[in-house]
């Protein structure tokens, strides 16, 4: 089996999931004819012809809203945000309408909200947010945000067949550099289950998306003083495997959390709060967090560099946890 | 030929103190001038420090781990001849800084005006600039590193529960000399834990006390919860010795701990009363003094053998069968109580468990018992009898399942059956209680347990005196 990109990955899943239901269709900025931004749809219109990959006007909120009106009718729409920085655009249908549909009228919405997402990319403040936090906070939704070409297949099936609405966060810094080779057959991942990246016995990284790959190199310098790292890889923010989370932390006795978003308000927080209320009595040193500082991200390289959370960040904090 | 200072700058206009997390240099070490020399961190950022000048790193004055107020001289760097230090040493100065992180720094103000003093927890009011290192004041002023000291982590602490350990006896290795996790299950690995907890029922340890244990150890609230009562005026207010403070904690800890539960047993001490009289001088020629107490014990020890749940201890969510047969014999002392212990007791004859129980009491007395001789019982025996007690209800000595208590052993008048003519007679009487924990030892093999003991009493073999 040849070895496919995070980016070919996903559009393995949408393909194989729209061959598998009539259902399934694609909407979105300029994703048929062009192939979408990053030309992650690129060839599904010629495939699957323009009803099914429709292109639309630049309206977010008219997407979300089309998108909940033909769930309701028994359709899987898969919407793509052009930036995920302009799902704000949507954040009233999102939060307002498709995450309350299912409560206050028993219309549930089996769609997906997709888009390239983070930085690390020199894109500067409206090209490299992270804005899961912001629907962290809304129940009703479903979130995911993979980090390896395996699971970026397999959560996006996963994500389409879900009854309910799943934002699907994809990196733009991991569309190409990252790469897998694809299980064979009906490739699901599922939604809600953390993934261990790396084995460890002294400190549990609990991170996603980008930053697990930062970790991992974090876990390989540190390894060469003798400190053994778990990289717990989350997959699933939304609902949270705090399971997979409890079981490291009293494994390892130290939880770092990490992730690219600004720390204030970041999804870190909650994971320290859970970790605090679920497993307090197996800390062997306060629980941290590396993150973004609380700043637009700048345009200037050096500026990103310093901005974003970097391996030697999650070292430094390493060092001081385990001597703390 | 200068030396220089290096001070812990301050990192953030609201940062009082900061923590030495390693030295990236060593004395002796060359520098450059901006070459990063230490990390440290702060309530707010953690960065690597920058040599104020080049040099030859001469002193290390606050070592890994240690907290310091802001300004403090952390270490001296010797410089080369001619060369010019910058103007405050320690400022990630210009732009060169190759620490990144530093640059988030506000520049040390260099008036001393009024920088954080009120805020440093440091010993001595510190409005001067280099508050010399840390360590304790020896005024009665709590020192950073003391305050730190007694600081531990939570999985510590819960850990240290477990074992009715005393965290401040406990060698830290983390920063500022806390105690980490791999510090506390090394204590209790090379021993330390059973030292320190051997309590329980009757118990405690007095020259068991690890010797770390720092004499002017603050005194230290028993276990939480625990109502204080008032001294009324002309009282005698007695504080807590330290084997008082652990006889305490452990009697609480057992009650919380184990559900205990208790069964009296009458014991016709006859048969062992005639062999005693008869063995007495025999024993005593030889050195040793022949009890009830021993015969009880032996009694004891062998029908632990046949009943291993009442020679067990409760792990976590399991029964831990004991290999060994470990006699604990509670030992009253004239400043407390303490419980040496009879290893292998199923293995020695009436004449050697006499003699152990002889000789751990008398040392007990003299203080002369080493560590491992109150360690790893698996059951103990108490005799509140000799103190003419009737029978006692005994707390559990942790982590053990059961404890027998001895009562007095007086003739009565009692109702004997002799070829089915049943009459009164004088027999050497008395009562065993057993407190077991019904967490893993039910009633019935208890009441098993103490039959086995009971008729092994009565029914005493001659050839085993």
């Amino acid at each position: 089996m040849a070895e496919v990109t995070y980016l070919e990955a996903i559009r393995e899943g949408i393909t194989e999931e729209m061959e598998r239901d009539q259902n399934v269709f694609c909407l979105g900025e300029d994703i048929g004819k062009y192939g979408g931004a990053f030309k992650v749809t690129e060839g599904l219109q010629d495939r699957f012809g323009e009803k099914r990959v429709i292109d639309t006007p630049i309206s977010e909120a008219a997407i979300v809203g089309a998108a909940a009106g033909a769930s309701h009718m028994g359709l899987r729409p898969v919407c793509e945000m052009q930036f995920i920085d302009f799902i704000s655009c949507a954040y009233d249908m999102l939060t307002n309408y498709v995450a309350t549909a299912r409560y206050r009228a028993f219309l549930p919405c089996p769609m997906v909200v997709r888009g390239p997402s983070g930085g690390y990319v020199r894109g500067g403040p409206f090209h490299s947010q992270n804005p899961e936090a912001a629907f962290l906070h809304t129940p009703g939704l479903k979130i995911v945000y993979p980090a390896t070409a395996e699971d970026a297949k397999g959560l996006i099936k996963s994500a389409i067949r879900d009854d309910d609405c799943v934002l699907f966060f994809e990196h733009k810094y991991l569309y190409r550099r990252v790469k897998g080779t694809m299980p064979a057959g009906d490739h699901v991942v599922p939604i809600g289950k953390a993934r261990v990246a790396r084995e460890g016995t002294d400190l549990s990284v609990i991170t996603y998306a980008a930053t697990v790959w930062k970790a991992l190199e974090a876990a390989e310098e540190l390894a060469k003083d003798g400190v053994s790292v778990e990289v717990i890889d989350l997959r699933t923010l939304l609902p949270m495997d705090d399971e997979a989370i409890v079981a490291s932390v009293k494994k390892t006795n130290r939880a770092l959390v990490v992730h690219e978003d600004t720390v204030t308000g970041g999804i870190a927080g909650e994971i320290t709060a859970r970790i605090n209320e679920l497993c307090f009595e197996w800390l062997d040193a306060p629980v941290r967090r590396v993150a973004a500082h609380d700043v637009p991200l700048p345009y200037a390289p050096t500026l990103e560099d310093f901005v974003l959370p970097q391996t030697s960040d999650i070292v430094r904090a390493a060092r001081w946890m385990v001597a703390y | 030929m200068a030396r220089i200072d290096v001070i812990m700058p301050q990192m953030g206009e609201s940062i009082a103190e900061g923590t030495i997390s390693r030295w990236i240099k060593k004395v002796g070490d060359a520098v450059k001038r901006d070459e990063p020399i230490f990390e440290i961190s702060t309530d707010k950022v953690d960065a690597e420090i920058p040599s104020p000048t080049a040099g030859t790193l001469a002193e290390i004055l606050v070592q890994e781990g240690q907290t310091v107020a802001v300004q403090t001289v952390v270490a001296r760097i010797e410089t080369e001849a001619g060369a010019v230090a910058a103007p405050a040493a320690g400022a990630p100065a210009g732009g060169t800084a190759a620490a990144a992180p530093a640059a988030v720094a506000t520049p040390p103000a260099p008036a001393p005006s009024a920088p954080a003093a009120a805020a440093a927890p440091a010993a001595a009011p510190s409005t001067a600039r280099p508050a010399p290192a840390p360590t304790p004041a020896g005024n009665g002023v709590e020192s950073i590193e003391e305050r730190l000291r007694r600081r531990s982590t939570p999985v510590v602490r819960k850990i240290a529960a477990e074992h009715g350990l005393d965290i401040s006896s406990i060698p830290g290795t983390g920063m500022a000399g806390r105690v980490t996790k791999s510090d506390v299950i090394g204590y209790i690995e090379a021993g330390g834990a059973a030292a320190a907890a051997p309590a329980a029922a009757p118990v405690s340890a007095p020259a068991v006390a690890p010797a770390a244990a720092p004499a002017a150890a603050p005194p230290v609230a028993v276990p939480a919860g625990y109502p204080a009562a008032d001294a009324w005026e002309g009282d005698t207010v007695e504080p807590w010795s330290r084997i008082r403070k652990l006889t305490a904690e452990h009697m609480i800890m057992s009650r919380r701990t184990s559900a205990h539960v208790a069964t009296f047993f009458d014991i016709d001490y006859s048969r062992v009363a005639q062999l005693r009289a008869k063995k007495k001088a025999e024993y005593a020629a030889r050195g040793v003094n022949l009890t009830f107490l021993a015969f009880i014990a032996k009694a004891v020890a062998d029908s632990l053998r046949k009943h291993p749940t009442v020679n067990a201890a409760v792990g976590h969510e399991t029964t831990i069968l004991r290999r060994d047969i470990n006699l604990g014999i509670a030992v009253a002392l004239d400043w407390g109580l303490i419980v040496p212990v009879i290893k292998h007791a199923d293995e020695l004859s009436l004449l050697g468990l006499a003699r152990s129980i002889n000789d751990l009491a008398e040392r007990a007395r003299g203080k002369k018992l080493s560590p491992d001789e109150v360690q790893k019982g698996t059951f103990t025996i108490t005799n509140p009898g000799v103190f003419g007690s009737t029978i006692g209800v005994p707390i559990i000595n942790q982590p053990q399942v059961a404890i027998l208590a001895v009562g007095t052993i007086t003739k009565q008048p009692a109702v004997m059956t002799v070829d089915g003519v049943d009459s009164i007679g004088i027999r050497t009487m008395g009562m065993l209680s057993l407190s077991f924990d019904h967490r893993i030892v039910d009633g019935s093999d208890a009441d098993k347990f103490m039959a086995d003991v009971k008729k092994s009493i009565e029914t005493f073999s001659e050839g085993a005196v």
